[in-house]
């Protein structure tokens, strides 16, 4: 069970892992996550949503980013061995239908969790524009597989090493100043990213889902760490989502919330560090 | 109630065992009555505060005698209604006072499968200790015979003799059994249908098996190796205890039946849902449900920050609003991690709290600071969206409402600010709707509980259910008693197909 298939690192410190999960598998629809764990005993519990899977392999595609001590756990795992648990598929399924014309927007490793659903949208029949970005040309991932899904492919890095310089948010403005202007909008990325996608979108009152990716702990419904405030009520990204209506998303209160345990990762991150250096210094 | 060292109680008991085993057999009932009941010797407070073993040691031998001899073993044993699995309690205790050990918890067994995790859990003195003749006699339900003290006792003894022996079970029938959730319903279920020959396979969405008992109630109060222990009688009989596997995602509840070829199922999912008190500032940084941070705590080990790696608020000043178990296990446990203040914040006053009078003790001996008829109004933020303190309403009690409790009501203008810098909210939890939302079929009350019959039986065929569920956030013992009726009627439907 969970066995790693395939590892390929995507870019500095993206990993992409295909995993034996049948069940997982067969179950899972676009917009789904799963909660991974590395050690039974002591590990922490992390949402990751899923990239695509394979249900006739058995299989499901994770694509994450090292930027803890968890993901930097997962990452030292090698292709053959196993994660030790993995529960899902997780979450609301995206709401897919025949809307006219859809833009996707990808900002980071978000592209990754965008491309089942720029599919889905595409199988039901909509024009699918897409829009994705990173810092710099070695963080952009999944061009190829966006290319073979879009109708327009639309790349964006902040430095312009590749593709427009600038944000996602402008090619984003002017497609919405189009006449018509697209039919509905999703957005997954960063938290600042789906944000001013959001406020992009917003004067244009085209409909825009972003996927949430808040702290969880059993990814059921049964902590509340994950809620955010939608439309002035309280949501769990758990059960209720992760999708929502990125007008009615509080994300500054969610921006807050994703902070509360800074101090204690920086402690835990510094501890490592000395850690590393003691070990070093042994040698 | 202050603190009394085990020393000096077991001191006490040897005393009185002497002078009780001399004339053990001529004792009259007033004698037996006039017995001082025997207190649970625990951990001092101000070192308990520090570690995460358990507050009580549990009673020596001469302890359980001495408590023992206190029962009269009256004719009509109230107390046997009092229990919600009707455990022959007279009898047990009787064993007690002859030292024989093993059948005392032979009887209880009869009755109740976890009598290590009922002992220490169920709410005594609202139940068996309530009717106690001797506490009536006494005129005080504090004063019964401490029957659960006992029950601890024989189920310790029996853990620590190795001499727990694993049910018989009948020849393999071929039939498949699926139990969701593996919390004391769920236990019960698996033990009691495995014994008749079925095959039984339980789902548990964690990715350890115990329900409740492991991610809820603090090692402290309830070790996990007792927990551990039932987990492995359970494998030991053959059945298969599937972690990461949620019911209603991973598979659909149906699913289990068509797909997957199971019999019957048994749903046993708990009331995991936590309430908010929807006020301002609930979703503020250091706003936690109890659910969460005892779930942080117990499950994820986050108090062991060497070697952890989930995170734990660490919080100066803390308030935890309710009054039941889990405010208590919520606060103590805040306690422990390092808080310097920590206060329960309830609505009405001490007599109404759910809480069992035991926890309460403790957390009050452990420095817990209670403000009574009080409640959370708003919660206040700084511009970093941190919680800097609660705005609190003063209530006082007026008519009884609907539950017999004295109904709080606000006292207008009595606005105060606690300062603290974290909020627990420990009001109660809702039932989970996940299995609900996926099963069309199932019939649930407004509050989302499954609605089943008096064989626990819900509105579709071949599923039960029982536990929280089914009853609202309840106890262990009475998710138990659910669990063996549930069991019967599986294994009845069984044995006619």
């Amino acid at each position: 069970m969970n066995r790693i298939l395939e590892k390929k690192q995507l870019a500095e410190n993206v990993f992409k892992y295909v995993v034996s999960a049948p069940l997982i598998a067969e179950e899972r629809k676009p917009g789904q996550f799963v909660i991974v764990q590395v050690d039974t005993n002591y590990g922490e519990r992390i949402p990751l949503t899923i990239a695509d899977a394979n249900p006739q392999k058995g299989t499901i595609t994770l694509i994450f980013q090292v930027v803890g001590k968890t993901t930097h756990n997962l990452a030292a795992i090698k292709q053959g061995e196993s994660v030790e648990n993995i529960l899902g598929p997780l979450g609301m399924p995206t709401h897919i239908e025949n809307k006219g014309t859809v833009v996707c927007v990808g900002g980071g490793i978000g592209v990754a969790p965008l491309h089942p659903i720029a599919q889905g949208f595409k199988q039901a029949g909509n024009k699918v524009i897409i829009i994705i970005g990173a810092r710099t040309k070695e963080l952009l991932i999944f061009e190829d597989e966006m290319k073979a899904v879009a109708d327009e492919l639309i790349i964006c890095t902040d430095d312009g090493s590749y593709g427009r310089k600038g944000f996602v948010t402008e090619p984003l403005k002017e497609l919405c100043q189009q006449v018509p202007k697209p039919d509905l909008a999703v957005a997954i990325g960063p938290p600042v990213m789906m944000k001013f996608c959001s406020e992009t979108t917003r004067p244009f009152e085209i409909l825009t889902y972003v996927s949430l990716n808040t702290i969880m702990v059993d990814g059921t419904g049964m902590c509340g760490g994950c809620r955010v405030t939608v439309g002035g009520e309280t949501k769990f990204v758990c059960v209720d989502g992760p999708e929502f209506d990125g007008h009615k998303v509080d994300f500054d209160n969610m921006i807050l919330r994703l902070g509360a345990y800074k101090e204690h990762e920086k402690e835990a991150h510094e501890c490592r560090l000395e850690q590393l250096a003691e070990k070093k210094e042994e040698k | 109630m202050s603190y009394i060292d085990p020393a000096t109680l077991q001191q006490e008991a040897i005393k009185l065992y002497s002078e009780l085993k001399q004339k053990e057999s001529e004792l009259k009932n007033k004698e037996r009555t006039a017995i001082p009941q025997q207190e649970m010797p625990a951990q001092d407070p101000n070192k308990r505060i520090k570690n995460m073993s358990e507050v009580t040691y549990g009673y020596t031998a001469e302890q359980a005698y001495v408590e023992a001899m206190r029962c009269i073993q009256c004719k009509n044993a109230p107390c046997v209604n009092g229990c919600p699995v009707g455990i022959n309690i007279p009898e047990f205790v009787k064993s007690i006072q002859k030292g024989d050990y093993q059948e005392s918890v032979d009887i209880i067994k009869q009755n109740s499968l976890l009598p290590a995790i009922c002992g220490r859990v169920c709410p005594q003195e609202v139940q068996c200790q309530e009717t106690c003749t001797v506490g009536k006699v006494l005129k005080d339900k504090n004063l019964s015979v401490a029957i659960g003290r006992l029950e601890r006792f024989v189920a310790d003894w029996e853990q620590e003799h190795g001499k727990q022996s694993v049910p018989k079970i009948k020849p393999e029938t071929g039939k498949k059994v699926a139990i969701v959730g593996s919390g004391p319903a769920g236990i019960t279920v698996a033990a009691d249908v495995r014994r008749e020959g079925h095959t039984v396979v339980m789902f548990e969405a964690f990715h350890k098996p115990g329900g409740v008992i492991v991610y809820g109630i603090p090692e402290f109060r309830m070790p996990k190796r007792i927990v551990d222990i039932e987990m492995k009688t359970l494998e030991k009989m053959g059945v298969e205890i599937r972690t990461n596997f949620l019911v209603g995602r991973t598979r659909k509840l149906e699913d289990l039946i068509e797909k997957d070829g199971f019999d019957a199922v048994f749903v046993g999912t708990g009331a995991g849902l936590p309430r908010f008190m929807n006020i301002e500032g609930e979703n503020l940084v250091g706003v936690f449900s109890a659910n969460e941070y005892l779930t942080r705590a117990n499950l994820m080990k986050a108090y062991d920050r060497q070697k952890a790696d989930t995170p734990i608020f660490q919080a100066k000043k803390i308030a935890v609003l309710g009054g039941g178990n889990v405010a208590m296990d919520a606060a103590r446990m805040a306690r422990r991690i390092g808080a310097e203040k920590v206060y329960i914040v309830y609505r009405r006053t001490e007599v109404e709290m759910p809480a069992r009078i035991e926890e309460v003790a403790h957390a009050k001996e452990e420095g817990i600071e209670f403000h009574l008829l009080k409640n959370a109004k708003r919660i206040l933020g700084d511009d970093k969206g941190c919680v800097i303190g609660m705005e609190c309403i003063s209530y006082e009690l007026g008519e009884p409402d609907d539950s017999g409790r004295r109904r709080p009501v606000i006292i207008e203008g009595s606005e105060t600010v606690l300062d603290v810098d974290t909020v627990i909210v420990a009001i109660g939890n809702d039932s989970n709707p996940l299995i609900r939302q996926t099963t069309k079929d199932l019939v649930t009350n407004k509050w989302g509980n499954i609605i089943v019959d008096e064989n626990c039986k819900t509105s579709i065929d071949r599923i039960y259910a029982g536990g929280d569920i089914v009853l609202g956030a309840a106890t262990v013992i009475l998710a138990m008693g659910q669990g063996r009726t549930a069991a019967k009627s599986i294994n009845s439907l069984l044995a006619s197909r």
